[in-house]
């Protein structure tokens, strides 16, 4: 067969012969566990056996594990079957998404009553994340229905669902809610989805509702009934497994919805990857250009190999278009590289398309790194598509955090390894990601400008830079969520907050809140800094502050201060209080508030430090771009008036 | 495949599923012998067997399986 394994999640390495033996080592020992020794073992494409042995070993390691490197989240587990296999499934899936998963479940037929009742065992455990989960049996969907007394069953199904979905969001928790999987087998034929009474379209009006109910609570859905659909309904709904152990689908699937359920968890924590790297020779095109030139090469229509080439640029493109960064390290000549860009008529992708470009013979791992470097984010956020296993070894071995998707020997299953691979999932698409790509090549054009005009301050100033200082608002709300959860090095308290909370905030006269956004003469980098005051009549204490890295040292946090100073002044408040809490990304901002003129007030608890700000003697710097915005502050408008 | 051969390679699928270091299974073997050996583990057990030999058992078959023996008498069965 020639398609991608889906259930045995073929974009996924195999475990090595070793496996087992490295996993027992871990244990073996007294000395700590990196976490990232754990997310190794959970990185290859593991059965439902395998999930459970890791997961037992991480529950063995207990305190001996270092959980630096892997985000904690707590998850509760509200299903309408058995869970035994989902949960430790799920926590070594999440592993393989640098995530260190706590769950909690509730006994089998109690999900409901345990998130309606105000204290008890999930109140107590403190989700962040609950994942509803159900089955058609369990909701009573699975009998045809004559009478119309299908509106009611549907009506009590979704309602059942709903309410454990709200009661978490008025927890304070993210609510995932999972499509209930419509059955295989029909009632009437191809008539069902005509017939209301039918299971099948039972479960689509269930469904319906529960993406409505998702969209009203800002809250990620999880297409299980699709999912099931693209593993094999058949193979999903596997009737003796309900019989025999009140599995909803065949445990063998249980690996590819760990996966899934996984990586939705990781979006919604901001892990994202956020640059697919390229090769070129026998990625993007078949042949090696500096051996075969620009004839030689397959690309394109008239042959079966050029057309899955030319398609493997078509869904980079998509990606792009969707804010993914694109790149290329290739191992050739810069201008035999370059050639086909410039000059073949069957290339889609362009120059312009390639935010960095790298093309010599260096070893991939440095490039891959300079590469990251260059877009100022992590070699964490990186995809790296190449044809060659080796190359694929040795990067996964240099750089095991960098993401390197299996690809099969057939170029025509690429596009179908990217996008199966869930590397790229989202919960939201902001319409600043669709300009990100645009945005990472105007910084190439902002460096050059840079490199002609010698003089920073000078530099500065010519960029004519507006920077617009305005409170929350529900246009910028799902973008704000997403900096939020997203930023991790220009981020002073790395405080992550679901959109509803943001919608809170904007209400909330506790909190003074503040979204800013810059344009210069290159073009619009949308909103790029965000932050949070808890006010008070003395004093005003930062809870958040981050910006995009993208524009470092554009003077913009001063901006910031200034309007968040005028406002405090405005309320009668006497100082500004900041702290910092150092994580494992954000040590580029430890001297963020001395760099402001904040003096320094002491340590915190966890090795953050704190931070003030009198207010009486601080003067506005000049600074080279122009305020606007409603939050802007009195003298500036007054300037500019 | 003689009972022999079939018997080890169940062996080295328990040790698997069960996650042991050893197991020495004999035709006599039941649950009891065995402390991982639960419900839950039984269910992984039959899906390994299922998918080494490909072949399938029908729930009536897996409640019957009483013991080793009785295991290794169906898949010798199935698998021929």
């Amino acid at each position: 067969m020639s398609g991608l394994p889906i259930r045995d999640l073929g974009w996924l390495e195999r475990p090595g012969e070793d496996w087992r033996t490295r996993l027992k080592a871990l244990t073996a020992g007294k000395e700590t566990v990196p976490g990232a020794a754990l997310a190794a073992l959970a990185r290859p494409a593991l059965n439902l056996d395998r999930l459970i042995a890791l997961d037992r070993v991480r529950t063995k390691l207990g305190g001996r594990l270092d959980p630096a490197g892997l985000t904690p989240l707590r998850v509760a587990l509200m299903a309408d079957a058995t869970t035994d296999y989902l949960a430790p499934a799920l926590r070594a899936s999440a592993l393989r998404h640098e995530l260190l998963v706590e769950t909690h479940v509730p006994a089998y037929g109690e999900a409901l009553a345990e998130a309606l009742a105000e204290d008890g065992a999930l109140a107590d455990f403190g989700a962040e994340a609950v994942l509803v989960a159900s089955d058609y049996r369990s909701l009573g969907l699975a009998a045809p229905r004559t009478d119309p007394g299908e509106a009611a069953a549907v009506a009590a199904a979704a309602g059942r669902l709903a309410g454990i979905a709200r009661a978490a969001a008025a927890a304070g928790a993210t609510p995932v809610i999972q499509t209930v999987p419509a059955p295989a087998d029909p009632w009437c034929g191809h008539l069902d989805a005509a017939l209301p009474g039918s299971p099948a379209a039972q479960v689509a009006a269930v469904n319906a509702q529960l993406r409505a109910l998702a969209a009203e609570l800002g809250a990620p859905v999880f297409d299980a009934d699709a999912l099931a659909g693209l593993a094999g309904r058949a193979e999903w709904d596997d009737p003796a497994y309900w019989h025999r152990a009140k599995l909803a689908f065949a445990p063998d699937l249980i690996p590819l919805w760990a996966d899934h359920a996984a990586r939705i968890l990781a979006a919604l924590r901001g892990k994202a990857r956020k640059c697919l790297v390229l090769d070129l020779d026998n990625t993007l095109w078949g042949g090696v250009i500096g051996d075969d030139g620009l004839e030689g090469i397959r690309l394109g229509q008239g042959s079966a190999d050029g057309e899955a080439f030319q398609a493997v640029q078509a869904y980079a493109l998509s990606l792009k278009a969707r804010g993914i960064v694109l790149a290329v390290v290739s191992k050739n000549e810069d201008d035999a590289a370059r050639l086909p860009f410039r000059q073949h008529p069957e290339m889609l992708l362009r120059e312009a398309d390639i935010a960095v470009f790298i093309a010599d013979w260096t070893d991939k791992a440095t490039n891959l790194a300079r590469v990251a470097k260059t877009l100022n984010i992590g070699t964490d956020a990186l995809v790296f598509l190449d044809d060659n296993p080796a190359e694929r070894a040795r990067v996964r071995q240099m750089l095991p955090e960098v993401a390197v998707p299996e690809a099969p020997e057939d170029p025509a299953l690429f596009p179908r390894v990217l996008a199966q691979s869930g590397l790229f999932e989202t919960v939201a698409l902001s319409a600043e990601d669709a300009k990100r790509a645009a945005q990472y090549a105007e910084n190439a054009e902002r460096a050059a400008a840079m490199a002609e005009i010698g003089d920073y301050g000078d530099y500065l100033v010519s960029l004519e830079m507006t920077c617009d200082l305005a409170p929350f608002d529900r246009v910028g709300r799902a973008r704000i969520a997403q900096l939020v959860n997203k930023s991790n090095q220009f981020n002073l308290t790395t405080r992550r907050y679901t959109e509803a909370d943001i919608a809170r905030f904007e209400t909330d006269p506790g909190v003074f809140d503040l979204q800013a956004r810059l344009t210069d003469r290159f073009g619009d980098n949308g909103m790029i800094s965000v932050v949070m005051f808890r006010t008070g009549p003395e004093e005003w204490l930062c809870d958040t502050w981050l910006m995009s890295c993208r524009v470092l040292k554009r003077r913009v946090e001063e901006a910031v201060l200034a309007a968040v100073a005028d406002a405090a002044r405005a309320a009668g408040a006497k100082r500004l209080v900041g702290d910092y809490l150092p994580s494992e990304k954000n040590r580029m901002v430890a001297g963020h508030f001395e760099g402001l003129g904040f003096a320094a007030a002491g340590d915190l608890p966890g090795g953050g430090t704190r931070w003030v700000l009198e207010l009486d003697g601080w003067r506005v710097p000049e600074l080279p771009m122009r305020l606007t915005g409603a939050l802007a502050p009195g003298w500036s408008r007054e300037a500019a008036e | 495949m003689s009972r022999e051969e079939i018997r080890e390679t169940l062996s080295e699928i328990f040790a698997d599923v069960m996650d042991l270091d050893e197991v020495a299974l004999t035709d006599a073997t039941t649950a009891d012998d065995i402390e991982e050996w639960d419900s839950l583990s039984h269910v992984r057990l039959i899906v390994a067997v299922e998918r080494e030999w490909g072949i399938s058992f029908t729930n009536a078959e897996i409640e019957g399986f009483k013991c080793v023996g009785d295991l290794v008498s169906a898949i010798a069965a199935k698998a021929g």
